[in-house]
Order: structure tokens, then C-alpha cells, then sequence
């Protein structure tokens, strides 16, 4: 008690003295402040005029390997810059509905492209299938080695998912697993990422020792075994994109999508393991 | 941890408190039994080796949850600690445990106790301990029955922010916890999830609980404290 006491009396003293102080200061602060914001306006105006357009993209998770290489292609070409975000796909289309400052969405799927077209969040028109993805297995582990024989053999503690709720691939993922009748008995082993990218990562760490990834993330041949999953096991993966409202005006934005309908575009992702469209 | 299903819970919100609570609690214990002596040692003196190791101490709480995340799933994973240890329970890893979400939590939980206890036995002094010696007490016994009831207030709080604190851990679990119903998934990742795949009314429910929650431990906290600032002469 004593002791809140004095600390009053200290903050009363600090006060008296920094109102008995603060005229005199005003008026230097005040042409510092006028300084640093003329500064700070000639900054901004010099870099506006110097700087190409940008567009913010969100991305799906699966995508990020080739997102890269084709937001490299697409600078050299028209020096526009793409700013991508990844993320799973569930999480995006909320974030968008919320008012998310993205210009363009790159989908893991076509319902949630559709359900922003439905909701006035994209651009009329806009939307087209960039990539049609598949599924792999993919093991870190020597002992289980990637196949259907293994997931039907059990034996191993973790199989990693993307959330199926969110991420496309891991609806494909457990659609899989039902399809070969294997659901009930593996559901319990499942471990979820937040997104494809999180599941590739628990089987990275040997966290898990078998995943079902995006065939794409596989690009760069990471040590272990893979299967790519038979197209009739799960319904195809329709990776759809779309314009938004707010990229309508943004040509970066615009610019970028027509891009990734181009050959070479089309090539990049057709190198990182999607079927053609 | 029993995971049979319960009547009108379609999404575990209920099955995800449980498994909070029991985490909170567990962590609030084994935080308790490790914290409390380490502030004992450290409110005891002032020399460089308390300065370093209660330093090491504050760092989860000024670290971003994600870099504590990033070394446990490591640490935890097959060519970890976790890993190793696990290994004698016939599993590759203890990361996606509730195991290994309660080492996380200690972890990050600690420098909240750490610095309630230690205020609070700094507070005691050494005056009544140093007495009780006089009289003859182990150091043990000066500790149990002089210094621990005499600080009691610090460490309730320091034990209340501790499981307050694990009933709130998110960032942590996204990363070694692998969402596991029952298992691993807690209440803020069954928000995460609910939120993400647009289930408002399950969200707006586990979210409102939580801040009712907050408010109530908060409450509780600042009235024991004024009683117990009143008590005192």
C-alpha cells in the first residue's frame, strides 16, 4: 500500500515537470514532425512512380512450387509483381468473404472459386481451370515403403492428411482411403495439417512416416518412396481460379491470369506433375 | 484419454474442453513441481548463474510460439529427444501426442511461473527461512513449511496464470499437435478449424466460452488478491 502510494506521488512529479517543459518543446517538435512527414511524402511518391504494378494472389498450398516459378516468369516478362500468400483453400475463400485485400485466388478446387462467382466476390467470367492436380503417397520411411500394400498392411503409427474440411487434397485424401475401404480402420492414424503443406512437413520431420501430399510438392525428389495415387480413387481435383472484384482494375492481377493460360505457363505447371487441363 | 462419443457434441466442442482442461491442469502441476523450486533458487541470490538460467527461462515468453514449435517438432521427432524416448513405447515420435503437447505447454508455461514465484519468495525474504534454521530445519522443511505457505498468494496466481495461460496455447499446438480429436485437438484448435471451414455458430460458442472464461479467472484472480492485500497488516 505504502508503496503504490509513493509510486503515485513519483508519476504526479514526472507529470508536473514534463507540462512545465512541454512549451517550450512544442514549437521544435512541431517543425521536426513537419521535416520527417515532407520526408516521408517524397519517399512514397518517389517509389510510386518507380514501382511496377502489384497484385496480392492467394495461393493455394499445393501450388507453391510452381506459384514460384511462374511469379518468376511472368516478372521477367512484364516486370508486374506478384505478391502470393499460401494458405489452404478453405481458409482463403473465408478470408476473401471477410474482405482479405487479394486480387486473384488460385483454388485447390472449383466449389470454392464457384461460391465467390455465387457471392459477387469475383470478377463475372473470370474463372478457369489452371491445373487438374493428383495425389501421391509419400513415404520418409524405409520400413513403410509407398503403396497401397503398406496402407492396407497397417503397421505404421502416423499417416498425415491435409484437413479435408479446408484443403481439397485432403478430401481426395480421405476419399482414397474410403475408396479402397480403409477409412474406419486408418482414421485413427491420421494426423492433420492445416493445410497440404503442413502434411508434407510432419512426413519431412519423420513426424509422421507416410503422407498424402500434392504430387506437385514431390517435385524436387525428397528422399523416400512415392505412389501416385490412381486418378479413380478420389474425384479429380479441378484447381480453379479466379479474378477478384478488387483485382478487376489491378493489370498485374489481370495480367497474371491470362498468363497462367498461356503455353508456357502451361508448361511450368505441367513440369511440377498437374494433368494437363 | 476416453474418446467415446458423446450425445449431442457433432463437432467435439465438448470432447475438445475436456481434453483442454486435462491438459491445463496437467501442465499447471508439472509446471508447479519444476517451477516453484527454480524460483526458490533463483530469488535466493543475485550472482551470474541465476541472472543466466532465469533468463533462459523468459524466452518462451518472448518468443513467438512458432519458434518454440519449430525446435519441439524436431526435439520431439524420430531423430529427437521425444524420439528417442518414445521409441521404449514401441512409437517413432512423440510429436501429435498429449504427451508431447504437455512438454510444449510446460515449456511455455514456465516463465509465467517462474516469475510469479520467484516475486512471490523474494517478497517472503530470507528472514523467516534463515529463523527457521536457527530452529533447526532442513532446508526441505524450511522450504515446505516456512517459505511455501508464506508465499502462498504468489503461487496460486503464478499456478492460475499457468493454466490460464495452456487454455490459450494455439500456436504451439498448430505445430506439433496434428489435430488429433481427443487426442490434440484443443478448444482454440477447434475454433481454428471451425472458423476456417465457415461453422460460425460452433465458432461464436467455443469463442464466447473462452473470453467468459478469461473473464471469470481474471475476476477471481483480482478479487483474491485485493482480500488478500487486505489481510496483510
Amino acid at each position: 500500500m505504502r508503496c503504490r502510494k509513493a509510486w503515485k506521488e513519483q508519476a504526479m512529479a514526472v507529470h508536473i515537470r514534463t507540462s512545465r517543459v512541454r512549451t517550450g518543446a512544442d514549437a521544435l517538435i512541431g517543425r521536426m514532425a513537419t521535416v520527417v512527414l515532407c520526408a516521408l511524402i517524397s519517399l512514397t511518391a518517389a517509389t510510386g512512380i518507380a514501382r511496377a504494378e502489384q497484385a496480392r494472389v492467394a495461393i493455394a498450398a499445393n501450388f507453391i512450387g510452381p506459384a514460384k516459378a511462374l511469379i518468376d516468369a511472368f516478372a521477367r516478362k512484364t516486370g508486374d509483381v506478384v505478391t502470393p500468400s499460401f494458405g489452404a483453400s478453405g481458409q482463403f475463400l473465408i478470408q476473401i468473404e471477410q474482405g482479405a485485400p487479394f486480387d486473384a485466388f488460385l483454388s485447390a478446387d472449383d466449389a470454392r472459386p464457384a461460391t465467390l462467382m455465387r457471392e459477387g466476390f469475383a470478377a463475372p467470367g473470370s474463372a478457369f481451370t489452371y491445373a487438374i492436380g493428383r495425389l501421391a503417397l509419400w513415404s520418409g520411411s524405409a520400413a513403410f515403403p509407398a503403396k497401397e500394400e503398406t496402407l492396407r498392411k497397417g503397421g505404421f503409427t502416423r499417416l498425415a492428411v491435409g484437413n479435408p474440411r479446408t484443403a481439397p487434397y485432403g478430401a481426395a485424401a480421405l476419399a482414397t482411403l474410403r475408396s479402397l475401404g480403409l477409412y474406419d480402420a486408418l482414421q485413427p492414424r491420421l494426423v492433420t495439417g492445416v493445410d497440404i503443406a503442413q502434411a508434407f512437413q510432419f512426413v519431412q520431420t519423420g513426424n509422421a512416416e507416410l503422407g498424402f501430399v500434392a504430387l506437385s510438392q514431390l517435385h524436387d525428389r525428397p528422399p523416400g518412396t512415392v505412389w501416385i495415387v490412381p486418378a479413380s480413387l478420389y474425384p479429380p481435383i479441378r484447381q480453379d481460379g479466379v479474378l477478384l472484384k478488387r483485382g478487376e482494375g489491378n493489370r498485374a492481377a489481370r495480367g497474371f491470369m491470362n498468363f497462367l493460360q498461356t503455353p508456357e505457363a502451361k508448361a511450368i505447371i505441367a513440369a511440377y506433375g498437374y494433368a494437363p487441363v | 484419454m476416453t474418446s467415446q462419443p458423446l450425445l449431442s457434441d457433432p463437432h467435439g466442442a465438448v470432447q475438445a474442453l475436456r481434453l483442454t482442461c486435462a491438459l491445463a491442469a496437467t501442465t499447471t502441476d508439472v509446471a508447479m513441481l519444476l517451477g516453484a523450486p527454480l524460483a526458490w533458487w533463483l530469488a535466493r541470490g543475485t550472482d551470474w548463474r541465476r541472472d543466466v538460467v532465469g533468463s533462459i527461462l523468459t524466452l518462451p515468453l518472448v518468443l513467438p510460439p512458432t519458434v518454440l514449435g519449430f525446435y519441439l517438432l524436431l526435439a520431439l521427432g524420430p531423430s529427437g529427444v521425444g524420439g528417442a524416448l518414445s521409441r521404449f513405447t514401441g512409437r517413432p515420435t512423440l510429436a501429435f501426442t498429449f504427451t508431447g503437447l504437455v512438454i510444449g505447454s510446460v515449456i511455455a508455461a514456465l516463465p509465467y511461473v517462474v516469475q510469479s514465484a520467484r516475486a512471490a519468495f523474494e517478497t517472503v525474504g530470507r528472514a523467516p527461512v534463515e529463523i527457521a534454521y536457527t530452529l533447526r530445519a532442513s532446508p526441505l522443511r524450511a522450504f515446505w513449511t516456512v517459505a511455501v505457505p508464506l508465499a502462498a498468494p504468489g503461487l496460486l496466481a503464478a499456478a492460475v496464470l499457468a493454466f490460464a495461460h495452456t487454455m490459450g496455447e494455439f500456436g504451439l499446438v498448430l505445430m506439433i499437435g496434428g489435430d488429433i480429436p481427443g487426442r490434440t485437438r484443443v478448444l482454440a484448435m477447434a475454433l481454428y478449424d471451425d472458423v476456417e471451414a465457415g461453422e460460425w455458430r460452433e465458432a461464436h460458442l467455443i469463442a464466447g466460452g473462452m473470453v467468459g472464461f478469461a473473464f471469470v479467472v481474471i475476476l477471481i484472480m483480482t478479487l483474491a488478491q485485493k482480500r488478500l492485500a487486505r489481510r496483510k497488516p
